[in-house]
């Protein structure tokens, strides 16, 4: 009997979505089972963290070639918001203030969308209350986020760790996290990473997108890619990310230069 | 040349002829008030109506007001469907009604108010206290500084008078409603208001303009006093039909320690024009000027703000927000005055536009004036579509594309309407926007409140 993968991408190809807009990837192979944690690292500008927003449906990019499944349909021609309620979740690099919207309000809706996808009845408040509580413990979270507008005056640190809470609410088969571990202290990172560690579970996958190895040692990956110009060069295990924590990016590019 | 002042003349003689025939019905008035009208239609006999060649009215041009040959608006027995959908019931302490201007007691609750306070029209007002209406009327809206004003001076007749005397406080909000009715002819109607706080006094008022169909003009002023100490939180709601004219001057003189919250909104009219001036005329005064315009189709509305800072150690905060859709315009001039002596001012301005089509236009003018060298007055202006990076942000967390857009907008507009104590106020606007984005009902903020409270005890 085969396993159907949870996500499969075969010689993805994006480029910016403006006219003349600049390739990004070039060529992407990656299939995730469920049950797995992958880590896609490499230098700034290799593209990995524009593979994990094409994931999500950003529009500002646009898919020139390629295909990917995601549980057994074509993801690409679904908009955000099904890939969301389909259970793709990205924990943003950068997350967005958005003010006059409630961090507890918009995420009620947002799991009222998810569920209303399922055929599940609307949480109310009461359950969504508590819903919401266990998961703001997990991420040490103070309760007055809940009150406040979307990250507005959020410092870096409790955007992410804001990010990494949702994504526990959101309960996400396939969570895509992108550069999670950029501007955090190593309290806060800690923190966020054992967080999301803990949501790893037999039916569901997580994305590590990263530059450095150190958010790996909580969320100890399966399977570790390299990134570089826009293709995943090469596959390892965990010691792959412990190679680049000790001797940095410059000996892949030594290697594609010999591989091409 | 010769054309455009005899264009001119033939506009202002709709309202002089609509004034000899007033004049005759309204004989019974004291001397005072006479010659205060008076004043008004020879002030306005004078300047006529004002042109975008003048810098004040530059962004609105009121010439479909001064061609239409208006009459003057009657009661016709009409408006008590507009009754039934906008009056506050129970929840107001009394509510004056006026239909097409005029006063009518069977469709007004007049309250029992508490020691003192009288809330009425002003016939009734005069028997009882002419001659502090004799001070007081008239005194803060001048007849020189806007030609709408003379006006509407001219016309003084059925207005409504709210005075609270010294260190009495009213929970409830008195409602003064306004209604237009559809008529067979364009009808003018001038509504006056005068609000009197006397020291340590607090209350609410609400004034709403509200229509159904049909093309109208409301030409409003209010002119409000608040003693040393006094607080008024004053909302101003606009919902008139989408074909009337409406032009309002509200005029707030503050005493030392008065406190004044202004909430103005604009959802209705063809056109809209709003002056708002804030005198801050004793120390420690404190003025905050809300408002939200939330337009579309071929609207325009014009807000012009002033926060006069007479005397030192005057805080004053200002917030507008436009939502324009369609082809709407939106016009916001705030100017903030620093006179010499008004050290210590303390003055916030912000000014921010939602543009929700490309044909919508806003144009927003702070004007700050100093005359004062250790003060802090800071002013920011913005105005752009929704933004997209917020839209993605929502709909990666499975919120429609449509959804987001409208939870932006909405989100946007309540950052104003959460801002309003008066619940009255709040509902029906938070409703309106509902209704105009055709939020869908799980999305729609109605149980916010109770939200808000039930996440607090987290």
């Amino acid at each position: 009997m085969t396993i159907q993968p949870l996500l499969e991408i075969k010689d993805l190809y994006a480029r910016v979505a403006a006219p003349g807009g600049r390739e990004i990837l070039k060529g992407v192979n990656l299939t995730i089972n469920a049950g797995e944690v992958h880590a896609i690292m490499g230098k700034n500008g290799s593209g990995k963290s524009t593979l994990a927003q094409v994931l999500a449906g950003r529009e500002a990019y646009e898919v020139t070639g390629g295909s990917v499944r995601y549980k057994g349909q074509d993801l690409l021609e679904l908009s955000a918001e099904e890939r969301a309620r389909e259970g793709i979740f990205l924990a943003f690099q950068y997350p967005v203030e958005i003010p006059g919207v409630s961090t507890s309000y918009f995420l009620k809706a947002a799991v009222n969308a998810v569920r209303k996808h399922r055929g599940e009845p609307e949480l109310q408040t009461k359950d969504f209350i508590n819903l919401v509580k266990d998961k703001m413990k997990l991420l040490h979270m103070d309760p007055s986020f809940m009150n406040r507008a979307i990250n507005e005056g959020f410092s870096g640190g409790e955007k992410k760790r804001n990010e990494i809470f949702q994504m526990a609410v959101m309960n996400p088969t396939l969570a895509l996290m992108d550069e999670t571990d950029s501007g955090l202290d190593v309290d806060a990172l800690k923190t966020v990473a054992e967080g999301a560690a803990s949501l790893r579970r037999d039916d569901n996958a997580i994305l590590v997108v990263t530059h450095y190895e150190r958010l790996l040692q909580y969320i100890v990956p399966d399977i570790v890619h390299i990134m570089l110009d826009g293709k995943i060069l090469m596959t390892g295990d965990k010691a792959l990310a412990a190679k680049v924590d000790t001797q940095g990016y410059d000996w892949v590019d030594r290697q594609a230069r010999q591989v091409g | 040349m010769k054309g455009q002042v005899m264009t001119q003349l033939a506009d202002k003689n709709t309202h002089l002829s609509n004034f000899s025939q007033f004049d005759q019905s309204a004989a019974h008035a004291p001397a005072w008030l006479d010659s205060l009208r008076r004043s008004g239609i020879d002030r306005f006999e004078q300047v006529g109506f004002p042109s975008t060649r003048e810098e004040r009215w530059r962004y609105t041009n009121v010439a479909p007001i001064a061609r239409m040959p208006f009459k003057l608006a009657h009661y016709d027995g009409q408006g008590t469907d507009l009754l039934d959908r906008y009056s506050f019931g129970d929840d107001a302490a009394s509510e004056l009604v006026f239909v097409n201007g005029h006063f009518v007691q069977q469709l007004s609750k007049l309250g029992r108010l508490s020691r003192g306070v009288f809330a009425g029209h002003l016939p009734d007002a005069l028997e009882s206290r002419s001659a502090q209406l004799e001070g007081a009327l008239g005194r803060l809206a001048d007849v020189e500084a806007n030609p709408f004003v003379a006006l509407n001076t001219g016309f003084i007749r059925d207005g409504a008078v709210i005075h609270i005397p010294r260190n009495v406080e009213i929970d409830q909000p008195i409602h003064l409603l306004f209604i237009s009715t559809t008529s067979r002819e364009p009808a003018v109607s001038h509504p006056r208001v005068l609000i009197m706080l006397e020291e340590g006094a607090s209350g609410t008022v609400v004034e709403s303009y509200v229509g159904g169909r049909g093309l109208y003009f409301t030409n409003a002023v209010t002119e409000i006093s608040l003693e040393d100490r006094a607080q008024l939180d004053h909302c101003k709601l606009q919902q008139e039909s989408g074909e009337a004219f409406h032009v309002s001057t509200t005029q707030i003189r503050l005493g030392a320690d008065a406190r004044y919250v202004s909430h103005a909104a604009t959802l209705g009219g063809k056109l809209s024009r709003n002056d708002l001036n804030a005198v801050m005329a004793g120390q420690h005064a404190d003025a905050t000027l809300n408002g939200l315009v939330f337009i579309g189709g071929e609207q325009h509305c014009d807000n012009h703000t002033m926060l006069d800072h007479a005397e030192p150690n005057c805080p004053s905060h200002e917030l507008y927000k436009h939502v324009l859709d369609g082809k709407a315009s939106g016009v916001f001039k705030g100017k903030i005055l620093v006179r010499s002596g008004a050290q210590k001012t303390d003055s916030k301005q912000t000014s921010k536009a939602l543009l929700l089509s490309d044909d919508a236009v806003m144009n927003s003018m702070p004007a700050l004036e100093i005359y004062a060298d250790d003060v802090k007055c800071t002013h920011g202006s913005s105005s752009g579509p929704v933004d997209e990076e917020q839209v993605f942000y929502l709909r990666q967390r499975g919120v429609g594309l449509e959804a987001a857009r409208h939870l932006m907008t909405y989100a946007f507009a309540a950052d104003i309407t959460r801002r309003i104590k008066v619940e009255r106020v709040r509902r029906r606007l938070e409703e309106y926007m509902a209704l105009q984005h055709g939020l869908p009902l799980d999305l729609r903020i109605n149980d916010l409140a109770s939200h808000d409270e039930a996440v607090k005890q987290l």
